[in-house]
């Protein structure tokens, strides 16, 4: 591997200042299960590893007086999971989490990293935008916060600047009777990058009008990305199978996806079609 | 080796002046070692501390050939700086055996002949012990999930996965058992 230092910074405030005094490249580490590999195979370089491990405010996992879930960024994907809160309000996110890489990998990894690494592929990410969460950054000039919704510019790409770092997502409370489910397709069982990913929330009334909907498609375009004409389908309706049928088509018209090794455009529109229509209906199920 | 004997290790024809002396953990013993800070746990434990029970297939995160266990969790040495490891505990397959004695998940897969070359042995050990101290009742299930990040290219995977069950304590559904096993 090329030579970088290393620190690990113990507050907010030390991070901060070293990103704003040092000059030449700062990466930010978690579990290291993308960068230490992009570092080793020269896709990416470091003059500076920052360890972002020893920061309470990263390293915290949270819900405040609202219920809203407070996800530090170096929160291992383990950690999330193993959560009975996460598991059952944010049910999405402890999945994704769930599948990502190995028990070696979900140790180390975070959220946060798959986030900041920005894959189009990340599982995590669908089910973060469905359950509307935000991006909480630092600098030396204090805290901003950004929809995540916004965060993602393009293939590994996001709104983080030079001397930005994210510290967490917070996720807002789902209403009650609320669900969340994230599918992904891969043609192994396990340790395998998504093909295309669905992420669905469903929100409904007494009487079973859903209120709310948001569906989320990964590995279909440059970005992870809402499915917001699907979601349109579904809300002020009662969700029927016919419904669930017409929210997969509309959510695989908006997905863009490329032609590559793990499958073709068509495939993943096809894929798309599904893995919408059975996250929904896992939702229904759950809401029974 | 006691456990208060420190060691220092520093890699011929480098200097030592720009490396950083750190204190590891591993296996209940303290070890300093010099060490630069782009250089993985895996490079130390392996060409440093010439612990070499730890492997290196992939050196990506696929194989888990490295698997120790830090803190008691199964990680992939490959993906850790071995400055990462500061104040914490590392296990190696090294650290299974108590008092000379095997670690009865060692002994299970000598019984079950759970091995070839033995190349990922170290790897699976290591991620069978951690699944087994935080489960002790793993379901077969369960047991391949957690060996899902260890690759072997000899055994087929059957064995292994019985040999863990049978360290549960837990009856194997079999169509043949380790006598038979030849
Ligand atoms: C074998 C294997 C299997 C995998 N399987 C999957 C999978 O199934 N699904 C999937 O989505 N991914 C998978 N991955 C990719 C990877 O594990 C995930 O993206 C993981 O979530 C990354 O988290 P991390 O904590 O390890 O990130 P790191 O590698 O520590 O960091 C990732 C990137 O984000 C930056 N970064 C990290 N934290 C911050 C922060 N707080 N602020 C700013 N920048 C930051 C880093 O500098 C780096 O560029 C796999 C990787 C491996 C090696
Ligand atoms: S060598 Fe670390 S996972 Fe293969
Ligand atoms: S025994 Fe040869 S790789 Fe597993």
């Amino acid at each position: 591997m090329n030579s970088f230092t290393y620190e690990s910074p113990k507050s907010l405030q030390e991070a901060t200042s070293l990103l704003s005094q040092q000059s030449g490249v700062i990466r930010p580490l978690v579990g290291g299960s993308d960068l230490i590999d992009q570092l080793r195979t020269n896709r990416k370089q470091a003059d500076l590893v920052m360890d972002i491990k020893s920061i309470p405010e990263t390293t915290s996992m949270e819900f405040d007086a609202n219920g809203a879930l407070h996800l530090g960024s170096a929160v291992s994907c383990a950690d999330t999971y193993a959560n009975p809160t996460v598991r059952s309000q944010f049910t999405a996110i402890a999945e994704s989490c769930e599948l990502i890489g190995s028990i070696q990998i979900q140790n180390r990894a975070s959220a946060g990293g798959n986030v900041c690494n920005s894959s189009p592929s990340a599982d995590t990410i669908p089910a973060l935008l469905v359950h509307d969460a935000i991006a909480v950054i630092a600098s030396a000039k204090g805290l901003r916060e950004i929809a995540l919704n916004e965060f993602f510019t393009g293939p590994g790409k996001n709104v983080l600047e030079t001397g930005e770092f994210l510290v967490k997502l917070v996720i807002p409370n789902p209403s009650a009777n609320s669900a969340s489910h994230y599918l992904r397709f891969i043609p192994r069982e396990e340790m395998d990058i998504a093909v295309a990913g669905a992420a669905s929330f469903v929100t409904v009334d007494s009487s079973g009008t859903c209120l709310q909907a948001r569906i989320a498609l990964a590995a279909v375009a440059p970005t992870p990305i809402r499915a917001y004409e699907a979601e349109k389908v579904l809300t002020g309706k009662i969700i029927t199978e016919d419904l669930i049928d017409e929210a997969g088509v509309t959510a695989a018209a908006s997905a863009k996806p490329i032609s590559d090794v793990r499958g073709s455009a068509d495939y993943r529109k096809q894929l798309v079609k599904v893995l919408t229509k059975r996250t929904l209906q896992k939702c229904l199920r759950t809401l029974k | 080796m006691s456990s208060d004997l420190k060691i220092t290790y520093s890699r011929k024809g480098m200097s030592s002046v720009t490396k950083d002396q750190i204190e590891l953990n591993i296996n209940g013993e303290s070890y300093e070692v010099l060490v630069q800070p782009w250089w993985t746990l895996l490079e130390v434990l392996r060409d440093e501390i010439h612990l070499t029970g730890t492997k290196e297939g992939c050196s990506n995160g696929n194989c888990g050939a490295c698997s120790v266990l830090l803190d008691g969790k199964a990680i992939d040495a490959c993906l850790t700086l071995a400055v990462e490891a500061v104040g914490h505990k590392v296990t190696t397959v090294e650290g299974l055996a108590k008092n000379g004695k095997l670690d009865p998940l060692q002994e299970k897969f000598v019984e079950w002949g759970a091995l070839q070359c033995g190349f990922c042995t170290p790897g699976f050990l290591i991620s069978a012990r951690g699944l087994l101290d935080q489960n002790p009742k793993p379901t077969e299930k369960e047991i391949r999930l957690a060996l899902a990040g260890n690759l072997c290219r000899c055994t087929g995977y059957d064995k292994i996965v019985k040999a863990v069950l049978d360290t549960s304590g837990q009856p194997i559904e079999s169509t043949y058992n380790p006598s038979q096993n030849d």
